[in-house]
């Protein structure tokens, strides 16, 4: 049977101390369905990954969980300044973050790599000035 | 696979339970409900923390423990005592004293739990260079966190450190003592007492382990009850026993916070208090938390100083085991302590079997086993919520609305079990008053809504 289910949470960008309430939530949520632990894992350190960033880099956003029995999709969008060249943010230790953002613990450029190792499927798509938008898959088999 | 019954230590006394919200209210996985004016609780969530223990305004939640007069079945009945026991005592009263005291009530040995620190700080820093894979490895000393975690965070097991308690080798070393010294294993009766109710159950069924080496339980507020009575209607001076073994310094402060993760080499941390505990294990399980080789989690505000069948004020407990320490590290100075630990000689052999197997899941917070049924039901939990008034307020006999819509699609509850849906069902007359009044005394108990000015704060209080 084919089942669907959605969740959606707004970030607010620049609040640091709020950065991981979202992911808490929809993990709140997965581990209710009893899901392989493995995978719990994964979309925990992805979905905290796609929210730090939104905290980090953009203006305002928001994280979208759809659910169904094959697949879990993450939506990370944003509203900011965008990725110019998505390669080389892509690379691990590449980071723009600011000298305020490397003093609270983040910007070691490892965000990036990091949902690429723990998702299956990693879209990237941004425009410069408007905003970003990552989708990440992972498979439930 | 999931570990599936599991035994826990609290017990719920009905005919004293008053049946209001403070457990339910404060209990980490929800484990408990209010039904027919009684708390209840779910066995398989419990992790034994005794938080609604401490919360309990009537005293209805006891630790259960063995029959003292069980230790009279053994020939040699060893008392296995938590350095925390000894902290108990005002510090004019000398160990001996209180070591003395419990020989009199009946054991014939007495021997401290933490005789084993010494080979655990070995084991534990060989083990963490050992298995880097692991980090942050985490502690498996207090129990309460071991099943905390394969409760709420199962996808952190894998950091588990996989080996024996320091409760579970002292009380190995110390059968082998006896068992060399001639006397027959089945002669021995180790008994451990209990700051916790945690500790029993590990002892009763232990997690990753076959067996426990330890023959039964004493809850450590009883036993200080009967030494502390033993000792005023003695006179101090006249203990003569000696103490055979002495803790180190370092072994009479393992069980506090800190106790453990000071003596590890490598980057760690301590955290005590169970929802400190829980807030730092969501960051875990982001991986928010790097860097980290080690992580000491006791589920006590000052650890073991803190467990809930401790009588003294935990901070007082530890100043006196940090006071002990001192004294130990002074008198050693002056060569006035004992070097002679039997456990030294067997080393060899607690290191050998100081191994547990791995630690299985027990996520008791789905809402289904098959995925595609737990989706389904996740769905209708969120429906509902659009129905509930997200008070949080308990008169469902459910701690939030939350977890009343999950009992809901899990058939243990309805939706009229909610005073607000009630209220507006009534206006809308599809519930009579007579129902809805019936519906409330099936969670709050009959005759509940009476008049009654026995109860407490109010006018004639008994
Ligand atoms: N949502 C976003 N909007 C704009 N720029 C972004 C966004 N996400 C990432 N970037 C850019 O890509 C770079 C690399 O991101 P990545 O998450 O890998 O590292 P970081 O956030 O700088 O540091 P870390 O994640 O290790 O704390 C960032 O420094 C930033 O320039
Ligand atoms: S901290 Fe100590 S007393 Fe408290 S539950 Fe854990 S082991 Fe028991
Ligand atoms: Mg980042």
């Amino acid at each position: 049977m084919f089942f669907n289910m959605q969740l959606t949470y707004e970030i607010a960008g620049g609040d640091f101390g709020k950065a991981g309430y979202a992911s808490s939530e929809i993990k709140k949520v997965l581990k209710k369905l009893n899901l392989d632990l493995r995978i719990i894992k994964k979309i925990a350190v992805a979905l905290y990954e796609a929210e730090v960033n939104i905290v980090a880099h953009a203006y305002r956003g928001s994280l979208t969980v759809e659910i169904d029995t094959v697949k879990i999709s993450v939506k990370a969008q944003d509203e900011g300044p965008g990725i110019a060249d998505i390669d080389q943010a892509m690379t691990e230790g590449f980071s723009t973050a600011s000298a305020q953002v490397r003093e609270m613990g983040f910007g070691a450029g490892m965000g990036l790599p990091n949902i690429k190792k723990n998702a299956d499927e990693l879209n990237i798509s941004s425009e410069v000035g408007k905003g970003t938008e990552l989708e990440i898959i992972t498979y439930l088999k | 696979m999931e570990a599936q019954t599991f035994h826990h230590a609290l017990t719920i006394l009905t005919d004293v339970c008053i049946g209001c919200t403070h457990c339910m209210q404060v209990c980490p996985t929800e484990a408990l409900r209010v039904k027919n004016g009684k708390a209840e609780l779910f066995d398989n969530r419990c992790v034994d923390c005794g938080e609604c223990m401490r919360v309990c305004p009537v005293n209805a939640i006891i630790v259960e423990q063995d029959d003292f007069s069980e230790i009279f079945k053994y020939k040699y009945r060893v008392a296995l005592v938590p350095s925390v026991f000894i902290g108990q005592f005002p510090r004019d009263i000398p160990t001996r004293g209180i070591y003395s005291a419990l020989l009199e009530q009946g054991f014939t040995h007495v021997y401290e739990a933490e005789h084993s620190a010494e080979l655990l700080r070995e084991s534990i820093n060989e083990y963490i260079t050992e298995y880097e894979d692991k980090w942050p490895v985490i502690s498996t000393f207090c129990p309460a966190v071991v099943r905390l975690i394969q409760v709420r965070f199962p996808s952190l097991l894998d950091h588990m450190m996989q080996l024996k308690p320091p409760l579970d080798l002292a009380a190995m070393s110390y059968k082998k003592h006896l068992i060399d010294k001639g006397h027959n294993s089945d002669d021995i009766g180790i008994f451990y007492v209990t700051p916790c109710a945690a500790k029993i159950a590990a002892v009763k069924s232990p997690v990753g382990d076959e067996s426990s080496p330890i023959n039964g339980v004493i809850n450590l507020n009883f036993l200080f009850n009967k030494t502390y009575r033993t000792l005023k209607n003695n006179d101090r001076e006249q203990c003569p026993i000696p103490e055979k073994e002495q803790l180190k310094d370092f072994e009479m402060t393992w069980t506090l916070t800190s106790g453990e993760s000071t003596h590890v080499n490598r980057r760690s941390l301590a955290i005590d208090g169970i929802h400190n505990v829980i807030e730092f294990l969501e960051k875990l399980e982001n991986g928010e938390v790097t860097n980290f080789k080690f992580l000491e989690l006791r589920a006590c505000d000052e650890s073991c100083a803190g467990g809930i069948l401790t009588v003294e004020n935990r901070f007082l407990t530890r100043d006196r085991l940090h006071n002990r320490a001192k004294q130990y590290l002074k008198d050693v100075s002056e060569g006035k302590r004992l070097h002679n630990k039997s456990i030294d000689q067997y080393k060899p052999y607690l290191k050998q079997h100081i191994n547990i197997k791995s630690i299985p899941a027990r996520s008791m917070l789905k809402l289904d086993e098959d995925m595609g049924e737990a989706m389904k039901k996740m769905e209708r939990v969120r429906n509902l919520m659009c129905f509930l008034p997200a008070i949080d307020c308990g008169a469902c006999g459910a701690p939030s609305c939350q977890s009343l819509a999950e009992d809901i699609v899990q058939k243990r509850a309805a939706i009229s079990g909610c005073v607000f849906i009630q209220q507006s069902m009534q206006m809308k007359n599809k519930l009579s008053n007579d129902h809805a009044l019936r519906i409330m005394e099936k969670t709050w108990g009959e005759n509940r809504f009476d008049k009654d000015c026995t109860k407490k704060g109010a006018k004639d209080e008994s």
